[in-house]
C-alpha cells in the first residue's frame, strides 16, 4: 500500500467548500463587537477570543488531518511550515511564511501579509489594547495541543496597531507523549 | 497471527459462503482512551461486558503499537519498551489477521483511533479507514452539539456509517 502524499494547500483550498469572504469578515466583526459590548474590558475580550479559538482549534485539527493527509511532523520546524503553507492556505486562503527561528528551533514567527479577518477594520481609540485576531492564536494553540504539543502563541506585530504585517510568535513549550490512560488496578 | 497483513501469499481456501461473514464491528477511541464509538453489524458473541471490552481493546492496541515501533528494523532510534510515544511517531501498525477475523487499525496524529473488525478475507482497508475518518470529521467534529472527547451520539453519523459499511461488506 503506497502512502498517500500530503496534498498541497492550494489543491485542498480549490476543492473545499467556501463561503463569501465578506460574510466571513463581517460575521467575525460582529462577534468581536458583541464581545466588546458584553465584556467591556479589552483584556477580557482578548482572553475570550483566544478561548474561542482554542475550542475551534481542537476540532479543526481533525479536519485538517483528514483533508490534507499530512503524517506526523518530524520536528517543530516542519510543523511550523505545515501550519503556514498548508493550514493557513486551506482555511483562510492566504499563504503565510515562517521566519525568526531561535537557536533551539522551538520558537518561530509566522507572518501573514494578508488577513481576511481584518478587511474594513479600524480600531477606535477606546480599543487600543485589543488583539483583534486573537482567535487565530487560540486556533493554533488548540490544534497543536491535540497533536501533543503545548505551545504559547502571541502577537508580535499587528497591522491594526500600525505595523506592516501580522506576525504571530509560536513557541513550543513541550511535547506531551501519550500515556496509558487507565490505572493498572482498574 | 500475521502482522502487517498485506502482501503475504496464502493458498486460497474455498471462500466461506453465507456462514463466513463474521461480525463486522467498529471501535473508535480518542487519545485518552475514551471509547467514542462502538457499533456492530452482525452480532458476534459477547463474552465481556462492554466497559471491559473497550479497555481491553484499547490496551491491546496501545501495547501493540508500542511493540511494533520498538521492533522496527528500519528506524534508527529506539527508546526503551514502555516509553510513551507521540501518536503517529515511528512506524504504524495497520492490521492483524487471525483465522476467524481481521482487525484493521488507523490512528491519526491527533490520537483518534479507528478499528474495524471484519472477516478474514477482506483486503486492505486503509482507504476505508481514511474515509471513515473523513465521515467523523464531517458529521461529528463539525457538529456544534458534540463535545469533543465524549461518546458519539450523532444519528446522522451512525446512519451514514452503516450505509458505507454495508457497501463495502
Amino acid at each position: 500500500m503506497a502512502p498517500v502524499a500530503p496534498r498541497s494547500g492550494d489543491a485542498i483550498f480549490a476543492n473545499i467548500e467556501r463561503v463569501n469572504a465578506e460574510l466571513f469578515t463581517l460575521t467575525y466583526g460582529a462577534i468581536v463587537r458583541q464581545l466588546l459590548t458584553d465584556l467591556e474590558e479589552v483584556e477580557e475580550v482578548n482572553k475570550q477570543l483566544e478561548q474561542m479559538g482554542y475550542n475551534i482549534g481542537i476540532r479543526l485539527i481533525d479536519e485538517f488531518l483528514a483533508k490534507s493527509n499530512v503524517s506526523r511532523c518530524v520536528d517543530f520546524r516542519e510543523t511550523a511550515d505545515v501550519i503556514a503553507k498548508v493550514g493557513f492556505k486551506m482555511f483562510l486562503g492566504v499563504t503565510a511564511s515562517v521566519s525568526n527561528w531561535d537557536a533551539e528551533g522551538t520558537c518561530c514567527s509566522i507572518i501573514l501579509e494578508d488577513n481576511p479577518l481584518v478587511d474594513f477594520v479600524e480600531l477606535p481609540d477606546t480599543c487600543q489594547g485589543l488583539y483583534y485576531c486573537n482567535i487565530l492564536s487560540g486556533v493554533i494553540r488548540g490544534a497543536l495541543e491535540m497533536v501533543s504539543m503545548k505551545t504559547e502563541v502571541t502577537w508580535i506585530h499587528d497591522v491594526l496597531r500600525g505595523d506592516d504585517v501580522f506576525e504571530l510568535q509560536v513557541k513550543l513549550l513541550k511535547q506531551v507523549p501519550e500515556e496509558y490512560p487507565y490505572k493498572d488496578d482498574e | 497471527m500475521q502482522f502487517f497483513g498485506g502482501s503475504e501469499i496464502s493458498p486460497s481456501p474455498p471462500v466461506p459462503t453465507a456462514s463466513g461473514n463474521n461480525g463486522h464491528m467498529i471501535y473508535m477511541f480518542n487519545r485518552n482512551g475514551v471509547c467514542l464509538l462502538y457499533r456492530e453489524w452482525n452480532p458476534p458473541l459477547r463474552t465481556l461486558n462492554a466497559q471491559q471490552d473497550h479497555k481491553l481493546m484499547f490496551g491491546l492496541l496501545f501495547s501493540l503499537k508500542s511493540l511494533t515501533v520498538k521492533m522496527d528494523p528500519t528506524s534508527a532510534e529506539k527508546g526503551n519498551l514502555g516509553v510513551p510515544q507521540l501518536p503517529g511517531q515511528g512506524c504504524s501498525f495497520h492490521s492483524f489477521r487471525t483465522n476467524t477475523y481481521k482487525l484493521s487499525f488507523m490512528e491519526s496524529p491527533s490520537g483518534i483511533k479507528i478499528i474495524l473488525v471484519t472477516h478474514p478475507r477482506t483486503g486492505d482497508l486503509w482507504d476505508s479507514l481514511k474515509y471513515i475518518y473523513n465521515l467523523y470529521v464531517e458529521y461529528v467534529v463539525k457538529n456544534p452539539l458534540y463535545t469533543p472527547g465524549s461518546p458519539i451520539r450523532c444519528q446522522l453519523f451512525n446512519t451514514t456509517l452503516d450505509q458505507y459499511m454495508r457497501g463495502i461488506a
